[in-house]
């Protein structure tokens, strides 16, 4: 569908970044930034949330659906976090280094900045947040991106990394909970696919060319507002890598295309929704499907929604499947639908009883769903409010994006009423010396003075190196394709072999440099002391080179090896040197430069020549 | 104008923005913009105040259900029952059962709820004569029948509160006092569950005055704990509530029922009696190295009689103490307490403590300090002195442990 006219259908897109920040500190204690292993936990306790009034007393609706599925959840502690993560404390003043970090990436977007800035809670009842909302505080707004308006730029804190959903308990590590993230919102200027990727690429470069944000998977997510004419607003949430941004709108439009589609369809068959549960246990109670199976099985009828709910509306997603997201909402597995049995162990005569029993015809679709009494009922309530919007067009929702560019239900789209004043945390006057930035180089400036010295392809990958400094400080002193290859490239190929880079810190890479810098290693030894490294992460200088051995040996292995072939040299003069150059080479490939060697020896053979 | 809670359309910055203007905590002007966020703003330009309907939140009546027992819910202000209305920025001050019951409907479950709102304070700012209209407020309450009384309370002084109305009022009926660490305006707040506590623990076979707090971090149950025995030992935590030198009286399940663990007074096995005097000329003393007897000579010479002393160890202030406790000790009520608060004062261990005794020293057992002084304060109102220094070593209710246990009972 490659011909799509995204003018005519009124795309608009508009992209949400959220950055971590790479501070010493969490947002609002004093906790590090640094990521846990869920093994490492050392405690954990568990808690339920319950909505509030918002502050403008309206109740919001997405909060609303959270909590009717009231859920437990389940919190992994650390020596890493304290008591403001557990909510057993109130959290401390907000972290200047983060703020002002805000204000530099601001400043790179043209943005107008407010006077105070005010930490409100947002209120967030899906257990990521301890305290059942966000901390979040808009900085600045108004920006500009190659024409593309930047509405608000806010500084937030991270919510907990999702370890584990069980349905009816949800597990979360609190390591994640508190670091400092920018959320940059665009307006929905952006008008195709294409565009919303590089818009999203371009913020991404901005983000890391302040050298302060962190790095890696899940650091950096991507949300999306997608709209077509006569569709609906839909938020998609959470995509973590920008190759699939692109098709992320391509297939939301091709989603919200189809759905008119099927609305159209169901208008013209009057299709009709029955508003009524059906408790269909009993037709199940021999069954041989494993899902169905000693679990209370409900049903719901859809008139005139026969063939559709097995649709196709994306890529290997039917409608049905929204309704399955649903479920699953719910803490269900799924359901089944009637365009799709029998299948699934659950048999022919099956089918037939269930359509008899809600009085389905052939143009009827029903759809089934089973577990917990309460659960199935709440969640085919939902499904049957979901039916009905069919004939209505493409719901407002929340989805969540998968790997491969297509979405799922997540929740209704928010209403505004989600945020109150964060009354623990005073306000901040964005001073003088809080607004006196300055606006970093960046990446792709950087990338065009490096093209002097480095291949263009490989210019832009060290000036978006987190080690570009590394680069700067020893280009002049060493072979600056040399410098690429240790801060860079070697890396990356013992990443693929299979090494622990992630010790190749700053420190390392810097030990490396000056190893070749004085000569101590050849530049071809760069990789082997890497390598060292990578084993052994606390090997010191005189370790690693009693390992790979001085260059100095070299000249004495040379000269014993002369002395010991002798004779050979005396026979073959010159030509004795490519066997013994295989020799040395030998003991000291990957060791030592291999011309080096070659001149050491042709200068040996020469002077025992001579000798003669 | 009060522009307090109006929509309202400014320009600030070289743009407009619409909003509902905010109280502000600094001198700068807040805006609640339509996307939810706050932002302060020093130098705008009022355009224009737009006028918008209030709708006021409306919330069905309650309905009592035949066979609940019926319990009186009454409110002295605190986390548990703050609400602030954000379009304003005030704290209103309205605690009706159908709020309660919208709140937390699954107390509707256990039992049929009435509210009073008595007070609207901060806890820190309670003073004896709120305890005594309380113990009257209750007294009253438990007389037109119902079966049971919630106090909610801010946690900071509901020990004092609590311990008050314990020594004041002999009680047939369960009386818990209940709060909140974390605020009941936020989805994680601990007001709730501790409040469903409660309304199980005076719907039960229990017969005195408790504070139904959270009894560890989770979400899980709360314990029930002596009004008498309890203390606030943390600053932050749900779980800040222990009981000192003894275990809680009883375990509330969250979704279950509740466990006793320690010996109880059962409903209807004491009378309905209030002797709800106090006297509130009582201090309470906290001895560090260096600190001068001036301060008994201070409180003596204001008419105070009734002096509880925060001793080190096993019960001792300065050997330099012993002439000024001499001199006041016949015609006041001098009671020692440890700073230790785990474990019992004795005096007769040491010299020092064998001199504080002769000078006319009580012992406070295993009292904790504000337990005593709360004590004293209600012997000194209704009894002789020569009584009360008796009776301020009895066990009243619940007060002193005749025995200690190993265990440090740190629940
Ligand atoms: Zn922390």
């Amino acid at each position: 569908m490659d011909q799509i006219d995204y003018d005519s259908l009124g795309l608009m897109v508009g992209i949400e970044i959220h950055q971590q920040l790479d501070t010493k500190h969490k947002l609002f204690c004093y906790c590090p930034t640094s990521h846990r292993d869920v093994e490492e936990s050392n405690f954990e306790f568990f808690r339920y949330l319950r909505l509030k009034r918002s502050e403008m007393g309206e109740e919001d609706r997405a909060a609303k659906e959270e909590v009717e599925r009231s859920k437990k959840f389940i919190y992994k502690f650390y020596d890493t976090t304290c008591l403001v993560e557990a909510d057993e404390e109130p959290p401390r003043e907000i972290n200047k280094e983060a703020l002002k970090i805000a204000i530099q990436i601001a400043k790179m977007l043209n943005m107008e900045f407010v006077d105070e800035v005010h930490v409100m809670r947002k209120i967030v009842i899906d257990g990521s947040n301890t305290t059942g909302f966000q901390r979040t505080a808009l900085v600045a707004f108004d920006g500009d991106l190659d024409g593309v308006g930047i509405a608000t730029l806010c500084v937030e804190e991270e919510a907990c990394r999702k370890i584990e959903d069980r349905g009816d308990y949800v597990v979360y590590s609190l390591d994640r909970l508190g670091i400092p993230l920018v959320e940059i919102g665009t307006y929905p200027d952006i008008k195709s696919p294409k565009q919303a990727k590089e818009v999203a690429a371009k913020l991404g470069m901005i983000l890391r060319s302040t050298g302060k944000v962190k790095r890696g998977l899940g650091t950096i997510r991507q949300d999306v507002n997608i709209s077509i004419k006569d569709g609906a607003r839909v938020e998609i949430k959470g995509v973590q890598t920008l190759e699939i941004l692109d098709k992320i709108v391509e297939y939301e439009v091709i989603r919200q295309v189809n759905l008119l589609k099927i609305k159209d369809e169901l208008k013209k068959r009057r299709a009709l929704v029955i508003n009524e549960i059906f408790d269909v246990t009993s037709l199940f109670k021999d069954t041989k499907s494993k899902i169905l199976k000693n679990k209370t099985v409900k049903a719901i009828l859809l008139r005139g929604f026969g063939g559709l709910v097995g649709k196709e509306i994306q890529p290997n997603r039917r409608l049905g499947t929204e309704f399955a997201d649903i479920a699953k909402m719910f803490g269900l597995g799924g359901i089944f639908h009637t365009d799709e049995l029998p299948a699934y162990g659950i048999t022919e005569r099956e089918v037939k009883a269930l359509k008899e029993f809600v009085d389905a015809s052939e143009d009827d679709a029903v759809i089934i769903a089973a577990g917990d009494a309460l659960r199935v009922e709440r969640a085919l309530q939902r499904i049957i409010e979901r039916a009905k919007f069919c004939l209505v067009g493409v719901p407002e929702e929340t989805r969540k994006a998968n790997e491969d560019g297509t979405t799922s239900y997540l929740r209704p789209l928010p209403g505004a009423a989600r945020m109150y004043p964060e009354t623990d945390v005073p306000p901040v006057l964005l001073t003088k010396e809080l607004l006196d930035v300055e606006i970093p180089e960046l990446i792709v400036d950087r990338a065009k003075r490096y093209e002097k010295l480095l291949p263009k392809d490989l210019a832009y990958v060290i000036a978006d190196s987190e080690y570009y400094k590394l680069f700067e400080e020893f280009a002049d002193k060493i072979q600056p394709t040399v410098v690429a290859r240790v801060i860079h490239s070697i890396p990356a190929e013992l990443r693929k072999e299979g090494f622990n880079i992630e010790v190749l810190d700053e420190d390392k890479l810097r030990m490396t440099l000056e190893m070749i810098e004085k000569g101590e290693i050849a530049k071809e030894g760069a990789e082997e002391v890497l390598k060292i490294i990578c084993k052994n992460p606390n090997a010191n200088k005189e370790e690693i080179l009693n390992v790979i051995g001085k260059v100095s040996n070299v000249d004495d292995f040379i000269q014993n090896l002369v002395n010991q072939k002798e004779d050979l040299i005396r026979e073959r003069k010159e030509h004795a040197f490519k066997p013994l150059m295989g020799l040395v080479m030998k003991e000291f490939r990957g060791k030592v430069d291999g011309k080096i060697i070659a001149e050491k020896l042709k200068k040996a053979i020469e002077e025992k020549i001579k000798g003669e | 104008m009060d522009l307090i809670g109006k929509r309202v359309r400014i320009e600030a910055k070289g743009r407009q923005f619409e909003g509902i203007v905010m109280p502000s905590p600094t001198k700068t002007f807040v805006l609640k913009l339509d996307n939810g966020y706050n932002v302060g703003f020093k130098d705008y330009k009022l355009l224009e105040v737009i006028e918008e309907e209030m709708i006021p939140p409306s919330l069905p009546p309650l309905m009592h259900k035949e066979g609940l027992p019926n319990v009186k819910i009454i409110s002295t202000g605190g986390t548990i029952a703050s609400k602030v209305d954000y379009r304003t920025g005030a704290v209103t001050s309205q605690f009706t059962a159908e709020e309660i019951a919208a709140e937390v409907p699954e107390l509707m479950e256990v039992c049929n709820v009435d509210a009073m709102l008595l007070y609207n304070i901060l806890s820190e700012n309670m003073k004896p004569k709120q305890w005594i209209e309380l113990a009257n407020e209750i007294y009253k309450s438990i007389k037109d029948g119902y079966e049971g009384i919630i106090i909610t309370h801010g946690t900071d002084t509901m020990a004092y509160t609590s311990s008050a109305v314990s020594f004041m009022l002999s009680t047939p009926v369960p009386i818990a006092f209940v709060g909140a660490q974390r605020s009941s305006d936020r989805p994680s707040s601990d007001a709730a569950m501790n409040l469903v506590c409660a309304a199980k623990t005076v719907t039960s076979d229990l017969g005195e005055v408790v504070v139904v707090m959270h009894g560890s971090t989770s979400d899980n149950y709360c314990y029930i704990h002596r009004a008498v025995k309890v203390r606030k030992n943390h600053t932050s935590r749900r779980d800040a509530f222990q009981s000192v030198n003894c275990k809680p009286i009883g375990k509330v399940d969250y979704f279950g029922s509740i466990e006793w663990i320690s010996d109880r007074v059962r409903r209807n096995e004491r009378e309905l009696k209030l002797m709800d005097k106090l006297e509130e000329k009582v201090v309470l003393i906290k001895f560090f190295p260096g600190l001068k007897p001036d301060i008994l000579d201070y409180y003596f010479d204001k008419g105070y009689r009734g002096f509880v002393l925060e001793g080190t160890g096993l019960g001792h202030v300065s050997t330099d103490w012993l002439d000024t406790i001499r001199r006041i000790s016949n015609e006041s009520l001098i009671v020692m307490t440890s700073q230790c608060l785990w474990g019992r004062v004795c005096d007769r261990v040491y010299d020092t403590g064998r001199y504080l005794l002769e000078a006319g020293v009580v012992e406070g057992e295993d009292m904790l300090p504000e337990v005593a002084l709360i004590k004293v304060m209600w012997l000194l109102a209704n009894y002789e002195l020569e009584e009360a220094k008796k009776l301020v070593k009895v066990n009243l209710v619940g007060e002193i442990n005749p025995t200690s246990d190993y265990d440090r009972c740190l629940f």
